[in-house]
């Protein structure tokens, strides 16, 4: 377990997908890998490197992709379904109606989520797909903090029944889980200790809520982060023993806060251990520029960890 | 007790059954699809009693032919087709659309045994079913074939084009798209409200095998397209055939009255005395 945010190697989240689609095919699982001609992205095209028959393409088509990946599943194939987040939402009915009234074993492994898509710009930039994904009731949704947790959690997904999404990422980002993953499915990971407050996190917040905890440590302020790479179940008992033992909570994400980690984590404490919260979170929809800058412009950085942790700790 | 079909009245007496069995479960359930149910009978009963590979004693064989229902308002007519067939008794079938039930009033997959998708929302099917015969393809699965029923109306939905080019593309020969052709949608005339013509040409365009022009209450022309279907090779098989909606109830016949609306109780006495024995 990493406590501290020094200098780490940098990687993609997305860039765990067709590696470890390769290394779980080899293993011997019954795989599928359907694309919509973003395979190079999203890394999955590598898998067809390796395995062409097991690897359809189905053109920039999502809404096909997905009801077809959806006909592999009841075929008995784990599928998986790569696109970027964007446009993984073009397919929600058929997400809804194929994949998760059925509950049919189709894991999207979505890339781009998040303002850190950059350049591209507002329509590339998904900041709603947890909440899309987490709105079909029988899906786990998951996106992780670096790409060992993605590895993990890619594992994970190909050997746990039913609808999965995955969120990954564009950008290069610091790896955490340096010795090794400690992902466990539906349970908040604790990277550090405090009683001061909680700073739960996912995806490429949880690097910087820990950057967030050192720069409290020097004021005194004692953080305890969580990262929570499951948003869908939620682990309530995490949030519940963090709101109990810190009495404060401040939720990152790098999505829209009300429909994201934020608004779910507020629903599950108010019936159980309602205690101050703030959020870092997106609120709007954003524009062109570089990955960093467009965290920054969002507020989603140390500082603004920060600056939603001094507001949640005054109202104590 | 899986039901035998030996001879042409054996037939015909089943597609006679199942139309009264859709009438009596949307009038019990006071709601449902009657017109585009009672056009694909015929259809669907041929499907079901000569060429559909299915064992309604092991429903989940894994080598078994799919019937994919892309239009899932018509449950009635599989739901009636199911029970026939001995997947579940007959008396289930007074349970359609009521709580409780497992006869839900558009598909769900796995309820009862032998629904092989789910559906309702339009134009998913022909996509489903694609997915399913790549994989049987994949698995080696050589007799095995993927039959996908669609509406005429149902042919606005853009993703059965996308369908359409990717089973070409993927050259998914075995997969057979049936288009019960009856020429009217929810509100209105096809004509009237999103022309999709020319079918035939459209799906020759996209690279498939097209028949078209077969008379959908025919159970000669309907046993033959479906041979023909089962054994071309190279490429997907669309098969359009022409049908009346609300077949073998007068006044439902042509009626766009019929698609979503149950009989009055004078109707339903009319109706049933029309489809008997």
């Amino acid at each position: 377990m990493m406590a501290t945010a020094e200098v780490h190697p940098l990687a993609a989240t997305r860039e765990a997908v067709g590696p470890t689609l390769i290394r779980l095919q080899k293993e011997g699982n019954n795989l599928v890998v359907v694309d919509a001609d973003l395979g190079k992205s999203t890394s999955a095209r590598k898998f067809r490197d390796e395995f062409p028959e097991r690897f359809f393409s189905f053109g920039v088509a999502e809404q096909n992709m997905i009801s077809a990946a959806a006909g592999f599943a009841a075929a008995g194939h784990t599928v998986f379904a790569t696109t970027f987040a964007v446009f993984a939402e073009h397919a929600f009915d058929q997400l809804r109606m194929s994949v998760a009234q059925p509950q049919l074993n189709v894991k999207l492994v979505a890339s781009h989520g998040g303002v850190s898509t950059g350049e591209d710009g507002a329509s590339a930039q998904s900041i709603e797909d947890i909440g899309v994904f987490s709105s079909l009731p029988t899906f786990t949704v998951c996106t992780p903090a670096d790409v060992v947790e993605a590895e993990a959690i890619i594992e994970v997904a190909t050997k746990t029944p039913g609808p999965f999404y995955v969120r990954t990422a564009r950008p290069k980002t610091p790896v955490i889980y340096t010795d090794g993953a400690q992902f466990e499915l539906g349970r908040a990971h604790m990277l550090r200790d405090g009683g001061d407050l909680t700073i739960v996190a996912c995806g490429l917040l949880v690097e910087r809520s820990l950057r967030a905890a050192e720069q409290l440590a020097k004021e005194g302020l004692e953080a305890r982060v969580l990262n929570m790479s499951t948003i869908r179940p939620l682990d309530v008992a995490a949030l519940e023993g963090a709101a109990r033992d810190t009495g404060a909570l401040v939720i990152a994400e790098e999505h829209l806060s009300y429909a994201g980690l934020g608004g779910m984590s507020a629903h599950a404490l108010a019936s159980v251990e309602p205690v101050p919260m703030e959020f870092v979170g997106v609120n709007r929809y954003g524009e062109s520029g570089t990955w960093s800058e467009m965290l920054e412009l969002m507020d989603l950085t140390p500082d603004g960890i920060v600056t939603a942790a001094h507001k949640v700790i005054d109202r104590k | 007790m899986t039901m035998v079909i030996e001879t042409q009245q054996d037939l015909v007496e089943l597609t006679r059954r199942i139309r009264r069995h859709v009438v009596q479960m949307v009038y019990d359930a006071k709601s449902g699809h009657i017109g585009g149910s009672l056009s694909s009978t015929d259809l669907l009963s041929v499907l079901y009693a000569k060429h559909l590979r299915h064992d309604p004693g092991n429903p989940s064989w894994h080598e078994r032919d799919r019937f994919i229902m892309s239009k899932g308002h018509c449950t009635p007519v599989q739901y009636a087709l199911l029970a026939e067939f001995g997947y579940f008794p007959i008396q289930e079938l007074s349970t359609f659309r009521k709580i409780g039930t497992r006869l839900q009033g558009h598909s769900v997959l796995g309820k009862p045994p032998g629904i092989d998708n789910s559906a309702g929302s339009l134009g998913m099917g022909l996509s489903f079913g694609l997915g399913l015969r790549l994989a049987q393809q994949l698995q080696e699965l050589d007799e095995s074939r993927v039959w996908v029923l669609m509406g005429d109306g149902e042919q606005n939905e853009g993703q059965v084009w996308e369908a359409a080019m990717s089973a070409a593309h993927h050259q998914a020969e075995g997969l057979v798209a049936i288009v019960d052709r009856n020429g009217i949608q929810n509100d209105d005339f096809t004509k009237a409200t999103m022309n999709s013509e020319p079918l035939h040409e459209k799906y020759e365009a996209f690279g498939w095998t097209v028949l078209s022009d077969i008379d959908g209450h025919n159970l000669d022309e309907i046993d033959r397209a479906y041979d023909w279907a089962r054994n071309q090779r190279g490429a997907p098989v669309c098969l359009i055939f022409d049908t009346i909606k609300g077949k073998g109830v007068s006044f439902m016949e042509h009626n766009p009255a019929f698609h979503g609306a149950p009989p009055s109780d004078e109707e339903f006495t009319l109706a049933m005395a029309e489809l008997a024995e």
